[in-house]
């Protein structure tokens, strides 16, 4: 998808550091500490990445579990690819396996997921994690309707235009291998379709499969569908405003999971407010004030008297002294000059709502850049005391001025 | 001029000439020049007028090139007339005080037309700089231009130093923090104390204010013992009353700010805060 440039210009979106780590090192985390687990394999559309590699190699050394990337020859869709590769999964003897979404942002509860299937299904029973969702935003999501003591889905609907159920799809499943059976029948289905159109690459339109709209709502009321819900936290990371949500969630968590990577208050270091992860070669000036929701990246530096709140600052980047960075992501390399205002609207779930979640934001509302995140893209310049707000800036631009509510290309 | 009347008796005591000057101007207020002028045509009244860009936005005044006699004034002329106005500075005889009653009077439409068709009242022409203040955008602009002036002629009276960039008045008992970059066009009151890191261009800060650290602040006029927090950013002619907070890491742009109000949010496009 487009919707994450133009930060997905430089790595691709799974490798986008959310508090401090690439997305999906989140997700292998939580695959890892599951007992038996074997092997992750990642598997996307994504071409060849110098990233990809380098991350792929520090992963298997950290984690200490095989993991492999897996390309796509096209986008075949979120039931396509794990179809395609259906010998790679089963290969080593798996009795199941889990399936997630790289754009999601959660407590990643698997052990509980195993656990339940053994209260409530059998062996062969397949497991979505669902949420609770508000009833107007669940209509962007695929809706679970459960029975309330078995907890078998019932019916299933992706993003239904009337109400249907505020339980919704977290984009997480374990499967066990007899889930390929009903993607085949999709497949096979698509195939017969196809013959009759006599299209030149129907062969490749076949095994574009969405496990949402054609495996599970024919999987639904069958008694071999089931939703495990959860109220831990839980986001969707389309756009750069929710990478900057997902950042505090995640960088809430690590209290528990992961304090040594929480900064502390210490002499000689930053103000440190909230949550804030450092990288251990950031530069940062003791007078500077960081937090809550910050991440800095590798080898970033940061100025006497810097000011930097909800705000994700990638590596290399460079703020010069007395600058105040609010909602902003800023790129790879970029810099911002001295007394430079840089900030950006957030688009944060209503803290009212428990069950609100972050809009899928559209960038333009009748005409007119809706206020969003700001965002640096890579190597962007920005000149001292001027001000950015809610622009976006893509990658390379060096600035002469002052902008408002822009894209600059 | 209704008001002259009231100070009658103090005006006429000594029948000495006196001047009558409009506090919303500045310039650099040639008093002596004035009288000398006045003496010398033995009129009733001079008033000093100067040369302005936009003549139509004021009174114009028209007048002998060599005795500097004026003929008539027009006020707001819609086609070009003359490029003198009025500039707001007067030196009156006490004679005149017989023309004005204790009432409401404008001096310019009452009384000067009056005087003018007698043959009574003369023009001399300023030198240097003048500005009507009366709006804080032109507030600013008169600033620089006194700024400017004092640099010519009293450039000791001028702040320098560390961080020190052009024109800039600071009273000696206000306090400047470490880092900071202060200047161009920039006049700091009594007891204002401006912390750690702040950059301020073309402002005045009025006395018992309060600028704190890392704030970056253009065009804007601060009031009597505001507070500004730190990492504000505050330009476009924003102006804070007496007594207002502006909380930490807020944006102005363009705001007039009436006394005794907290800030909290940013204002990002102009607009008046009651």
């Amino acid at each position: 998808g487009t919707r994450f440039r133009p930060l997905s210009f430089e790595v691709p979106k799974p490798l986008f550091p959310v508090a401090g780590v690439p997305m999906v090192q989140h997700h292998i985390e939580a695959c890892a500490k599951v007992p038996g687990m074997k092997e992750i394999l990642l598997m996307g559309f994504y071409q060849p990445h110098e990233a990809l590699s380098r991350f792929l190699v520090s992963a298997q050394q950290e984690f200490k579990i095989p993991i492999r990337y897996l390309q796509e020859y096209a986008a075949l869709g979120t039931g396509g690819g794990i179809y395609h590769f259906r010998d790679q999964i089963l290969s080593g003897g798996a009795e199941a396996f889990f399936v997630l979404n790289a754009d999601v942002c959660s407590e990643f509860p698997l052990q509980e997921m195993l656990e339940f299937r053994q209260q409530h299904g059998d062996a062969h029973s397949f497991v979505i994690l669902g949420t609770t969702a508000n009833r107007t935003q669940a209509l962007n999501y695929g809706c679970i309707v459960a029975n309330a003591d078995t907890q078998e889905v019932q019916h299933y609907v992706e993003k239904p235009s009337t109400f249907v159920s505020e339980i919704i799809n977290c984009g997480i499943y374990l499967f066990t291998p007899a889930i390929f059976q009903h993607i085949g029948e999709v497949f096979q289905r698509n195939q017969q379709e196809l013959v009759l159109e006599e299209s030149s690459n129907g062969w490749q339109r076949a095994e574009v499969i969405r496990l949402e709209q054609d495996v599970f709502t024919a999987l639904a009321g069958s008694g071999k569908l089931y939703v495990y819900k959860t109220d831990g936290f839980w986001s969707q990371i389309k756009s750069a405003g929710s990478a900057i949500y997902a950042s505090r969630l995640y960088l809430n968590q690590y209290s528990k999971s992961h304090p040594e990577r929480l900064a502390q208050n210490k002499a000689g270091g930053p103000i440190i407010q909230g949550n804030v992860y450092i990288h251990p070669t950031a530069s940062i000036s003791s007078t500077a004030v960081l937090g809550p929701n910050v991440s800095i990246g590798e080898g970033v530096t940061v100025g006497a008297g810097v000011r930097v709140r909800e705000s994700i600052v990638l590596h290399g980047a460079s703020l010069h002294d007395h600058t105040c960075v609010l909602n902003t992501i800023v790129g790879w390399d970029s810099t911002i000059g001295r007394w430079a205002r840089v900030e950006g609207t957030p688009s944060d779930p209503n803290p009212n709502d428990p069950y609100a979640k972050i809009d899928s934001e559209t960038l333009f509302r009748d005409g007119r850049l809706t206020p969003s995140i700001t965002i640096l893209g890579c190597s962007v310049t920005i000149p001292a005391e001027v001000v950015i707000l809610n622009s976006i800036v893509l990658p390379h631009k060096e600035l002469s001025r002052s902008y408002k509510n822009q894209i600059i290309l | 001029a209704g008001p002259l009347a009231l100070a009658r008796d103090l005006l006429a005591e000594g029948g000495e000439p006196f001047f009558v000057l409009n506090s919303d101007v500045i310039c650099e207020f040639p008093f002596a020049a004035l009288a000398h002028f006045h003496r010398q045509h033995g009129g009733e009244g001079s008033l000093v007028v100067t040369r302005v860009e936009e003549p139509a936005k004021y009174g114009v005044v028209v007048s002998e090139a060599d005795t500097g006699r004026i003929c008539r004034f027009v006020e707001k002329p819609r086609v070009f007339v003359s490029n003198k106005i009025n500039a707001g500075l007067y030196i009156f005889s006490p004679g005149i005080l017989q023309r004005i009653q204790l009432r409401p009077t404008s001096i310019e439409k009452e009384i000067f037309p009056a005087m003018a068709q007698e043959g009574q009242l003369y023009a001399m022409e300023l030198q240097g700089f003048w500005m009507d203040i009366g709006q804080p955008k032109d507030f600013l602009t008169g600033m620089c231009m006194y700024l400017q002036a004092l640099r010519a002629q009293h450039p000791e009276k001028l702040h320098s130093g560390p961080g020190v960039v052009g024109n800039v008045l600071v009273d000696p008992s206000a306090k400047i923090g470490a880092n900071c970059v202060i200047g161009p066009n920039v006049t700091i009151g009594a007891g204002v104390v401006v912390e750690d890191g702040v950059r301020i261009k073309r402002c005045t800060v009025l006395q018992g204010a309060r600028i704190r650290s890392h704030s970056w602040l253009e065009s804007c006029i601060v009031g009597w013992s505001c507070s500004v927090g730190q990492w504000v950013r505050m330009e476009n002619v924003t102006v804070l009353g007496e007594d207002v907070i502006v909380n930490d890491e807020l944006y102005l742009n363009g705001a007039n700010v009436l006394p005794h109000k907290s800030i909290a949010e940013s204002v990002p496009e102009p607009r008046i805060i009651m």
